[in-house]
């Protein structure tokens, strides 16, 4: 056994063959590198491009899949169109599960580096943005554009805060229908064509489903609880008191709302246990399987049936949620304008665009949503979308409270906290209501 | 424990996983069967999630959904596997491009790191080594803001020179544990005979403590690509979905529509799971090895 | 003097660039969330001065702690991390022991067990959530189905459906990620673990289960201290799992992490960096004895 001075040489010979290996590693370590921050300086970097006439304009949405993606690339091809000099950066972050669009967003404003624009709910999800002086307001741009009188009345009401308008609204979601199954509600003895005036006279039909053992209202996760919640409040409350709730006119802890919060309770006995786990294609996928006769959600289901080959009328039915007939629940995306944004002008073309009668019609074809525009022609569109349009043209729009129309982000989050800690049990009707007060409170 | 044996000395220099221990006697000992029996029940279950995965991956629309999770696909397609490819390939060339400098420039200052404070001491050397440790703990989702602040202002490329340089940064308090643990093992004899041949600390490390460090080497790099690799947080802050890398483009696919598409998310997450895999399968003999050679005992 | 500055000037330039980048990309940022928790910096407005904000010190502090929701997430957090580290720890520990005499093909086992680490979280997240399906009987997908397939129906439950516990649910696809980690962590404890220790043992006419106690364990408890404090910190930072499985509102598997995020969304800034604060004191609890024991055994 050697000494271990006399194993020096011996590692000082390894040493000699070590040396060339080293030198490998750290060519290999530095090569990439060097080839990257050449590369990652120049090509990649949207948001830091020059500002001239002409340029970059980084569009930061989360839509990078499906159907929103169709719907955002038909955009584009119409931005290149009507702004050849500007180039589309698109700067798409998923949601899903981590939001980490969002939490995105929130931050490189916050730390200074906006995006030339974004896409965000319109309606009082901005409300942050606003109070911390973060995005422009564009109501000039509404005048420029000439867009004020093509918008509805009821929309702009919604979208303006203190005289001013702070986002161009691109497409419009219906959230208060109901989808249902023809031949579960056939086998529960009800008959497809039957329509419902309120939840009271909607209960006996899901006794009759629920009695032949299937799930009688389908439903997913904590969000679409809550977006039944808000469709629930809008039949029992009426459409005024449902505004009410969201400018102080309406009390949280009147009789009214314990009502409707009494009918939330009873529909959510309805409804299928393993909810908390399942995201809302699989609440639509129980009624195209046949395993559940009813489903409350947003328009966007219709994308799930055609998916699958389902024929409206037949495979499925759609109406909507009992009570709110006249009503239009309704959601917008729109696009912003940052303070700050590196290219201002760029941002505003694309605005433009959004706002124009071609981006609207080419962006909602692919997408499956509505125009925000009330002079779309409606028989470039499906069926449905056609129903849709006529419905927002001539019903109250009222704003949904689950996609960040009615009330600020912190406030959505207590009340979804609120609801997820009722429907699992954990408090019971009255804490539930104090809770919702305090969360509007915020 | 005075008396150095071979066992001391080999150890370091990466003595491969070869047994010496006598070989069982009896091929077919009852033990052995069980032993193995143990081990394939523990293999099905681990694979059990990874069937889902996989079964998933080879569904079309309406086919891949989570009741149908343990049949196998009405129609067998390979429509998810291109989507995904296609999706996928430039991203995971870019997160190879990232993922090995910054494992290699990590582990290198690991090392460095490592040497100075378990065998090239100075007063303090504990005390500093708690505090590069405690930055393993720092909670990313509180210090985002100021940590993006902190990037905007220094002028650093978006995209993978950004990634480059964190994963570097917050790879140090790991890679400094690792191989001040290993290097803990290293005999003193080998420094003292250094030193006693008139090397300064900085030949010392380069002459005789960095070539006995391979497999010390190969267990940081492995684990700084894993965990480089699969960032998500990283890469959605400092990096865009054209220069950044596999992960962000991977939540794209499954998380950038309304109606997500399960099939194509399965298949994207095996295809970006592969080089990990090949990392582990390739240098598993060593990984083992250089953990072996005293890299985490206490 | 100027010998010992000899001596430890280059160890001490050696390592200056590394302290000085953890002294400002960890401390320094740590340093500005120790200051915005002790604000009251609730809103958006205020975050960026067009609302004024005060230092209110530790009132975060005691209404968080105070608060119902947030002992609820506390507790989901204990919970979570005694399943997850005694999960890993057992798994772990058990798939080391099996390898660590000859096996065939233990290659094979090795990389199947790690390769859960190798799966992104974000497809991984949806298998999981498709596996803990709370369905029982004639709707039952997920585990349960598969229990009843293989004819053990009394397996079924609601996993993390449960308000109570079913936090401990979601310890289960973190055990399968990790638990291959774990192993090799052991194995190579058990590797490192000189052959003449055994013999000597074996020698002396020791049973197997006293080998074990006596010369193993205490060899090995190092391996266990390291595994221990890289699961348990892991577990505090579980985030992504929760929200790909679950989603931030759900009350059953509310943890700090999903706390300090959903503040943060509703640009609650100062009460996300207050749990942050709290996330952080809770680690340098673990690892103080951690660290005060390594520094004690070098000494000796």
């Amino acid at each position: 056994m050697k000494k271990p001075q006399h194993l020096v040489p011996d590692i000082l010979r390894m040493r000699k063959r070590a040396g060339p290996i080293v030198a490998l590693i750290v060519a290999l370590a530095i090569v990439p590198l060097a080839l990257a921050a050449c590369g990652g300086g120049t090509s990649s970097d949207g948001a830091s491009s020059s500002a001239k006439a002409g340029g970059d304009v980084e569009v930061f949405t989360w839509w990078a899949a499906g159907s929103e993606k169709l719907g955002l690339d038909a955009l584009v091809g119409v931005f290149k169109t009507q702004h050849p000099d500007y180039t589309f950066v698109n700067g798409a972050v998923a949601g899903g599960a981590g939001s980490a669009a969002k939490d995105l967003l929130q931050s490189r404003l916050q730390a200074g580096d906006p995006p030339d624009t974004f896409q965000a709910h319109a309606g009082k999800e901005l409300t942050d943005y606003i109070d911390a002086g973060q995005i422009e307001d564009i109501s000039a741009l509404y005048d420029e554009f000439k867009i004020r009188d093509v918008f509805p009345a009821d929309l702009l009401d919604l979208l303006t805060v203190d005289g001013k308008i702070y986002s161009v609204p691109s497409n419009i979601h219906r959230a208060n229908m109901v989808w249902a199954n023809p031949s579960v509600l056939k086998a529960a003895g009800l008959d497809p064509k039957a329509t419902y005036d309120s939840i009271d006279a909607w209960i006996p039909a899901l006794d009759a489903v629920k009695a032949k053992g299937k799930t009688a209202l389908s439903v997913a996760t904590t969000w679409t609880q809550v977006n039944l919640l808000e469709t629930v409040l809008i039949s029992d409350l009426g459409t005024d008191g449902y505004i009410g709730l969201w400018d102080g006119s309406t009390d949280w802890k009147g009789a009214d709302v314990t009502k409707a919060l009494g009918h939330f309770e009873k529909l959510m006995s309805y409804t299928n246990k393993d909810r908390d786990g399942l995201d809302w294609p699989e609440a639509t996928q129980m009624i195209i399987d046949g395993k559940a006769a009813f489903n409350v959600m947003g328009d966007w289901a219709v994308a799930a049936f055609e998916e699958q080959k389902q024929v409206a009328g037949k495979d499925f039915i759609y109406f909507p949620v009992p009570g709110t007939d006249g009503t239009f629940d309704f959601l917008a995306d729109s696009f912003t304008l940052p303070v700050g944004a590196k290219n201002p002008d760029g941002a505003k073309a694309w605005l433009e665009t959004v706002s124009s009668l071609e981006g609207q019609t080419a962006f909602n074809k692919a997408k499956g949503s509505i125009p925000a525009r009330t002079d779309a022609t409606p028989s470039d569109f499906s069926e449905y979308q056609q129903t849709a349009i006529t419905s927002f043209g001539k019903d109250t729009i009222v704003p949904s409270l689950a996609h960040g129309a009615a009330s600020s982000i912190a406030v959505l989050n207590a009340i979804a906290d609120a609801t997820s800690k009722f429907t699992t049990g954990a408090s019971d009707l009255k804490t539930y209501q104090s809770e919702l007060a305090a969360a509007v409170a915020l | 424990m005075s008396a150095l044996t071979t066992d001391d000395l080999a150890a370091p220099l990466g003595r491969a996983v070869t047994d010496r221990r006598p070989r069982a006697r009896n091929r077919f000992s009852v033990a052995r069967t069980l032993r193995y029996l143990a081990l394939l029940f523990f293999l099905l279950v681990v694979l059990i999630p990874v069937y889902v995965l996989v079964v998933t991956s080879f569904k079309g629309i309406g086919d891949a959904s989570p009741a149908r999770a343990w049949s196998l696909p009405q129609t067998w397609t390979m429509v998810n596997w291109r989507d995904a490819w296609t999706a996928l390939a430039p991203a995971i060339a870019r997160t190879v491009e990232m993922v090995i400098p910054a494992a290699i420039i990590s582990s290198f200052l690991g090392s460095m790191n490592g040497f100075v404070l378990s065998r090239w001491r100075f007063p303090g050397a504990d005390l500093v080594f708690t505090l590069i440790l405690f930055g393993m703990f720092i909670p990313y989702q509180a210090v985002m803001i100021p940590l993006l602040q902190l990037v905007l202002g220094s002028g650093l490329p978006n995209g993978i020179p950004s990634l480059i340089v964190l994963h570097v940064i917050y790879g140090i308090p790991i890679t400094t544990l690792i191989f001040r643990n290993y290097y803990q093992s290293v005999p003193n004899e080998l420094i003292e005979a250094a030193r006693v041949d008139g090397a300064g600390m900085l030949r010392t490390y380069v002459s005789v403590v960095l070539p006995i460090s391979i497999p010390s080497f190969v267990v940081v790099l492995i684990w700084q690509f894993t965990s480089a690799w699969n960032d998500f947080l990283f890469a959605v802050f400092f990096s865009s979905s054209q220069n950044g890398p596999v992960t962000l483009a991977l939540n794209n696919l499954a998380n950038g529509a309304l109606l997500q598409n399960y099939g194509v998310s399965m298949a994207g997450a095996l295809l970006a799971s592969v080089p990990t895999l090949l990392v582990y399968i390739l240098l598993g003999r060593y990984f083992i090895g250089g953990l072996m050679s005293g890299s985490v005992k206490g | 003097m100027p010998r010992q500055i000899r001596q430890w000037g280059p160890p001490l330039l050696l390592i200056s660039p590394s302290l000085i980048i953890v002294g400002v990309f960890v401390y320094g940022l740590i340093a500005i969330n120790v200051k915005t928790s002790m604000t009251d910096i609730h809103k958006a407005a205020q975050a960026t001065g067009r609302a004024p904000s005060h230092f209110v010190w530790f009132e975060n502090f005691a209404n968080l702690l105070g608060s119902d929701a947030f002992q609820h997430s506390l507790k989901n957090l204990l919970l979570f991390t005694a399943v997850f580290l005694v999960g890993t720890m057992v798994m772990g520990f058990l798939w080391a022991w099996l390898l660590d005499r000859p096996a065939r093909g233990e290659g094979i086992f090795r990389s199947v067990y790690l390769f859960p680490m190798a799966v992104s979280f974000i497809a991984s997240g949806v298998v999981w959530r498709w596996l803990l399906n709370s369905n029982q009987g004639e709707m039952a997908s997920g585990l349960n189905r598969l229990f009843q397939i293989v004819g053990l129906d009394f397996l079924q439950n609601n996993w993390w459906n449960n308000v109570n516990v079913g936090i401990a649910a979601i310890a289960l696809p973190a055990i399968w990620q990790l638990s291959g980690y774990v192993m090799a962590l052991f194995l190579a404890g058990f590797r490192g673990i000189p052959e003449e220790l055994r013999e000597a043992g074996r020698i002396d006419g020791a049973s197997e289960w006293k080998l074990y106690r006596y010369v193993l364990f205490p060899q090995l408890s190092p391996v266990a201290l390291a595994a221990i404090i890289i699961i348990g910190h892991m577990s505090l930072k579980t985030f992504d799992l929760i929200m790909s499985i679950s989603k931030p509102a759900n009350y059953q598997t509310k943890v700090p992490a999903i706390d300090m995020y959903v503040f943060k969304s509703s640009f609650n800034y100062a009460d996300s960096a207050a749990v942050g604060v709290i996330l952080l004191v809770i680690v340098a609890v673990l690892i103080v004895p951690y660290l005060v024991r390594t520094a004690r055994t070098e000494k000796n």
